[in-house]
C-alpha cells in the first residue's frame, strides 16, 4: 500500500513533538534527587497512601462500571423504547463536560445537604462527599462511558444467530447469556476495564472537590504531584508523575495480555 | 549546579539586551499582578484607582492584569515563567522562593516600609449564628465534637497562617512547649474533617455545604463571606490571641527590566501605601499600616493581641523549614499509628 | 421483530422492563442530576444574571480562547489520526502493536502530569526554558503551551475511532483502486475517505468536545491572567471562586451545552450511517 512513508511520517513527528519528548523530561526529571533519594520519596507513607486510594479507587470505580456499563450498552443496544437515542448521547457527556465542572456539581449532588447526600444519609447513615466514596463516585462517572462504548460494538456485532442456535438446542435465557454472551463480551469488557481504570487513576478535576482530601484516608495521588510543585519540589513531583505513569502502564500490559490470550483462546 | 549558574548568567545578559530595546517600545504600557486567593476584589477596585492616577499625573494609562490562586502555586508560575511584574503573595516565604531563584533581589523585604507588606490581616474564627459550640479562644477548638475547617497547610498561604496562630497560642499556655504545642495541633487536625487546597475552597465548605463548626479564616475573607452570603446565618469571633499575617509585595526585577516596566511597577507599590490605597485596604478588611486609616476604620477592626512571626516563629524560613516542608511536624500529625 | 417466537434468544417483557427502567434510574442519577444542578444554580436568580455572566467582557474573551485553542488542536490530531490510522490498518511495518500502544498512552496520563511535563520541558526551570527566555519565546502561561497541553489530552480520539473500523474495512478496496493506477493521496480520497467520513466525523467531535472541557492539564499551563490566558473552565473556577456562583454555573450551562449539541450531532450521524448501512444491506 502507498502512503506508508508519509503517513508513518507525520504520525511519528506527531507522537515525537506532543507525547514522546515531554513524557521523557518526565523519566528524566526524577533522577537529580539520587536513587536513593527517588526511592525515598515515594516510600513516604503518605504517598503510598495516596497510591493506594488512587489505584484502589480507580479499580473499584472500574468494577463497578463493568455491571452498569454492560447494562446500558445492553439496553441501548437489544431494545427499542422512547428515550433511547437520548439515554445513548448522554452516555457521553462525562466526555464533553469538563471535569472540574462535573466535580462542583457531584459534589454539590452528594454533599450532606444537597439533593442525593441528605436521603442517602439519612437512610442509611453513609456520607458521600467528603469521603473515599466521594471519590469513588466521581471516578465511576469519568470511567463508565470507555466500558459502555468498549462493550456496545461487541454487542451489537454478536450476531443473534449464536443466540438462537442455543436456544434451538433447549438452552435456557440464562444459560445462553451466561454460555454464549458473555465469554464473547469478555475481551471487550476486558478492553473496557483497562481504559476506565486508566482514564480514573489519574483523574484530577472532578476528585479534588468531592474528595475531601485527607492525607492518608481520602487523599489522591495527582493532589500530591500538585502539593509537591508547590513546595518547588520539581524533581519529586515528576518522581511521583512517573511512578504512576509506570504502574498504570504495567496493568493495562498485564490485561492488554490477557485479553490476548483469551481472543486468541476464542478463535 | 555549574551548568545552570552559567545559563543563569547567559539569561541576565540576555535580559539586559533585551530591556534595552523595550525601553524604547512604551506606548501602552500593561502590568501583570500575580496575586493570591483573597485579593480579588481588593485589587480589582485598586487597579481602577490607580490607572487613574498614574494617568492624571500625564502617563499614558497603564492596562492592569490581574492573576488569583493559591499563594504557592503563583509563586511557582512566577518561577516557571510568568511574566509577573509586582507579586502581592501572602507569605514572605513564597517570595522568597521566587528571591532564590534570582528573580527577584534576596534583600527585597527591606524594599519598603514595613517589612513591605502595606496592608496586614489576621486569622479569626467564622461560626454559625449564635455561636451554638461557644467557640471563643483557639482552646475551644479542641472540645469534643467540634469540628474544623481549614484547607491544607501544604498548598495553601491562609491555612499556614491559621497552623501557626494555633500553635502560637498553644506555646503560650501553661506549661507549654514545643512537645504541647504538637500535641494539640495533632488534636487539632483530627478535628478536620476536609482540607481543601485553597482558602476559597474552604470557605465554600463551610458555607455552601455546611461542613464544620468553625472555619478558621483570613479576617478579610470572613468578613467578606459575610457580605457574600448574608442569609447564611454567620458571624465573626475574635480569638483574644492571633497572628500578624503581613502579606507582603515586591518587584520582579527580572521581569519588569526586561518588560522596560520598572517605574510603573515601584509606583503601583508605593500608591498601595498612599492615603487612597490604604483607604481602599480597609474598604476590603485589610488592616491598613497608616494610623490614620486605620483610626477612620473604627470598630471594624477590634484590638486583639496579635504575634508576630518574627517574634514567635524567628522568621518565615525556620517556621517553613521546621512545620511544613516534607517530613516537618505537619506531616508528623498525619503519620500513622498516632 | 420477530422475537416473539424464539423466547430463548430475547428477554421476556418484565426483564426487558426492569432492565429499562434500571438503566434510566442510574443514568439519570449518574448523568441527568448533575446536569440539573448546573442548570438549577445558574437560573436561581432567574434568566437575566445568567445571561449577563456570559456576555460579560472577561467571559467572552474566555470563549474566544477556548475556541481558538480547540480550532489548533482539533485539526493537528485529526491530521495525525488519520495518517496513524492510515499506516496501521493499511500498511505493514514492525513496531506496529508498539506505536498503537503509544498512540493510546495520553489516556493513562494524568491531566495533572500531561500539564507538568510542559512545565518541566519549557518552564523557565524545565530543560529548554532559559534558551526560550533568552530568545523572548513564551511557550507556557501563553496560548502555545494551552494549545500543546491541550493536543495532549486529547490525542488519541481520532487515531482511536478510525483504527478499528478501517481495520475492519481491510484493504481489498484500496489495492484494487492502486492496481488500478491511483496513487495513495487519490486512493485515500476517492475510497478510504468516503468509507470513513462518519467515523472521522465523530471522532472529531468527541476531540473537540473535550478539548473544549479539559480542565487539569490547562490549568498547571495557563497563569490564569483574567481575560489573557483563562479559557471556559478556568474561568469557571475564577467565577466560583469569585463567589459568583451564578456566574460560574452559568458558564458552565453553557459549555455543557455545547458538550451536548456535540453529542446530538453526533449520535445523528450515527442514526445516518445506520440507516445507510442498512438500506446497503
Amino acid at each position: 500500500m502507498p502512503g506508508l512513508g508519509v503517513s508513518l511520517g507525520i504520525t511519528a513527528g506527531w507522537l515525537t513533538v506532543i507525547v514522546l519528548i515531554p513524557l521523557a523530561t518526565l523519566a528524566l526529571r526524577p533522577w537529580e534527587l539520587g536513587f536513593a533519594g527517588v526511592v525515598g520519596a515515594l516510600l513516604e507513607p503518605r504517598v503510598l497512601a495516596a497510591f493506594r486510594i488512587s489505584f484502589g479507587g480507580a479499580i473499584i470505580a472500574a468494577l463497578v462500571s463493568i455491571p452498569i456499563g454492560i447494562l446500558f450498552a445492553w439496553v441501548i443496544t437489544r431494545y427499542r423504547f422512547p428515550g433511547r437515542r437520548a439515554m445513548d448521547a448522554l452516555l457521553d457527556l462525562p466526555f464533553a463536560l469538563p471535569t472540574a465542572v462535573a466535580g462542583l456539581a457531584l459534589t454539590a449532588l452528594f454533599a450532606p445537604n444537597g439533593w442525593l447526600g441528605a436521603p442517602i444519609e439519612q437512610l442509611t447513615g453513609w456520607k458521600v462527599a467528603y469521603t473515599p466514596a466521594g471519590i469513588v463516585v466521581a471516578l465511576i462517572y469519568v470511567a463508565l462511558p470507555f466500558v459502555v462504548r468498549t462493550v456496545e460494538p461487541v454487542l451489537r456485532d454478536l450476531s443473534l444467530d449464536a443466540e438462537e442456535a442455543a436456544a434451538t438446542l433447549g438452552a435456557t435465557r440464562l444459560q445462553t447469556i451466561r454460555r454464549v454472551v458473555m465469554p464473547t463480551l469478555l475481551p471487550a469488557t476486558i478492553t473496557g476495564f483497562a481504559l476506565g481504570f486508566a482514564r480514573a487513576v489519574g483523574e484530577y478535576g472532578s476528585v479534588i472537590f468531592i474528595a475531601g482530601n485527607m492525607p492518608m484516608v481520602s487523599e489522591i495521588a495527582p493532589l500530591l504531584i500538585v502539593v509537591k510543585l508547590e513546595q518547588f519540589d520539581y524533581a519529586a513531583a515528576a518522581a511521583i508523575g512517573l511512578a504512576m505513569l509506570l504502574l498504570s502502564f504495567m496493568i493495562l500490559l498485564l490485561l492488554n495480555m490477557w485479553q490476548r490470550r483469551l481472543r486468541r483462546g476464542h478463535e | 549546579m555549574s551548568i545552570t549558574t552559567l545559563s543563569r548568567r547567559g539569561l541576565f545578559a540576555a535580559s539586559a539586551s533585551l530591556a534595552a530595546f523595550s525601553a524604547r517600545a512604551q506606548q501602552a504600557p500593561t502590568l501583570l499582578n500575580v496575586s493570591y486567593d483573597p485579593t480579588r476584589e481588593f485589587y480589582r477596585e485598586f487597579n481602577t484607582t490607580f490607572a487613574s492616577f498614574w494617568a492624571g499625573r500625564g502617563n499614558p494609562r497603564p492596562g492592569i492584569n490581574t492573576s488569583h490562586g493559591g499563594s504557592g502555586r503563583q509563586a511557582r508560575s512566577v518561577i516557571d515563567g510568568l511574566a509577573a511584574d509586582v507579586v502581592t503573595l501572602a507569605l514572605a516565604y513564597d517570595i522568597d522562593a521566587i528571591a532564590e531563584r534570582g528573580l527577584i533581589a534576596r534583600d527585597w523585604q527591606k524594599r519598603l516600609p514595613q517589612n513591605s507588606s502595606p496592608y496586614t490581616s489576621t486569622i479569626v474564627f467564622l461560626v454559625r449564628r449564635g455561636n451554638p459550640k461557644g467557640l471563643r479562644d483557639w482552646g475551644d477548638l479542641l472540645k469534643q465534637g467540634v469540628s474544623i475547617i481549614t484547607p491544607n497547610p501544604k498548598t495553601s498561604g491562609g491555612a499556614r497562617w491559621n497552623y501557626l496562630a494555633f500553635w502560637a497560642w498553644a506555646l503560650r499556655q501553661p506549661g507549654g512547649g514545643a512537645a504541647t504545642a504538637e500535641a494539640a495541633t495533632a488534636q487539632l487536625f483530627r478535628q478536620v474533617p476536609v482540607l481543601d487546597t485553597g482558602a476559597r475552597g474552604s470557605t465554600t465548605t463551610f458555607v455552601q455545604r455546611g461542613q464544620g463548626d468553625v472555619l478558621l479564616a483570613w479576617e478579610n475573607e470572613a468578613h467578606l463571606a459575610l457580605q457574600e452570603f448574608p442569609q447564611a446565618g454567620l458571624e465573626i469571633v475574635y480569638p483574644p490571641l492571633s497572628i500578624l499575617a503581613e502579606p507582603p509585595v515586591t518587584v520582579v526585577d527580572q521581569n519588569v527590566d526586561r518588560r522596560g516596566t520598572r517605574a510603573l511597577a515601584e509606583a503601583y507599590l508605593t500608591h498601595l501605601y498612599s492615603e487612597d490605597g490604604q483607604r481602599i485596604a480597609a474598604k476590603h478588611f485589610y488592616r491598613p499600616r497608616d494610623t490614620a486609616a486605620l483610626r477612620a476604620a473604627g470598630e471594624r477592626f477590634p484590638a486583639i493581641q496579635l504575634v508576630t512571626i518574627d517574634d514567635a516563629f524567628d522568621g518565615w524560613a525556620t517556621a517553613q523549614r521546621l512545620h511544613f516542608n516534607d517530613g516537618g511536624i505537619f506531616d508528623r500529625i498525619y503519620r500513622p499509628g498516632r | 421483530m420477530t422475537t416473539a417466537i424464539r423466547p430463548a434468544a430475547s428477554d421476556s417483557w418484565p426483564v426487558r422492563w426492569v432492565l429499562i427502567v434500571f438503566a434510566a434510574v442510574l443514568a439519570t442519577i449518574l448523568f441527568l442530576l448533575p446536569l440539573a444542578a448546573i442548570v438549577a444554580e445558574a437560573l436561581r436568580r432567574g434568566w437575566e444574571p445568567a445571561l449577563a455572566a456570559i456576555v460579560e467582557e472577561d467571559s467572552l474573551s474566555a470563549m474566544r480562547l477556548t475556541l481558538l485553542v480547540a480550532a489548533i488542536a482539533v485539526p493537528v490530531n485529526t491530521i495525525g489520526g488519520i495518517a496513524a490510522a492510515w499506516a496501521i490498518a493499511k500498511c505493514d511495518f514492525v513496531g506496529k502493536r508498539l506505536l498503537t500502544t503509544l498512540i493510546e498512552l495520553p489516556f493513562s496520563v494524568s491531566p495533572v502530569i500531561s500539564g507538568l511535563v510542559y512545565v518541566l520541558l519549557f518552564g523557565a526551570q524545565g530543560y529548554l526554558g532559559p534558551w526560550l527566555q533568552s530568545h523572548d519565546i513564551q511557550i507556557i502561561f501563553a496560548l502555545p503551551g494551552l494549545v500543546l497541553a491541550t493536543i495532549f489530552v486529547t490525542f488519541p480520539f481520532v487515531a482511536r475511532t478510525l483504527i478499528p473500523l478501517m481495520q475492519e474495512q481491510g484493504r481489498d478496496e484500496e489495492e484494487a483502486a492502486v492496481t488500478l493506477g491511483a496513487t495513495g493521496w487519490q486512493t485515500f480520497r476517492r475510497v478510504t475517505l468516503p468509507n470513513i467520513k462518519w467515523a472521522l466525523l465523530a471522532g472529531i467531535l468527541l476531540c473537540n468536545a473535550r478539548a473544549m472541557g479539559e480542565f487539569g492539564a490547562v490549568s498547571v499551563v495557563s497563569g490564569h491572567i483574567r481575560g489573557q490566558t483563562n479559557t471556559m473552565p478556568l474561568h469557571i473556577e475564577i467565577l466560583y471562586n469569585e463567589y459568583m456562583f451564578v456566574g460560574a454555573f452559568a458558564v458552565a450551562a453553557l459549555l455543557a451545552l455545547l458538550g451536548l449539541l456535540t453529542l446530538a450531532i453526533k449520535t445523528l450521524l450515527e442514526t445516518l450511517t445506520d440507516r445507510r448501512m442498512g438500506a446497503h444491506a
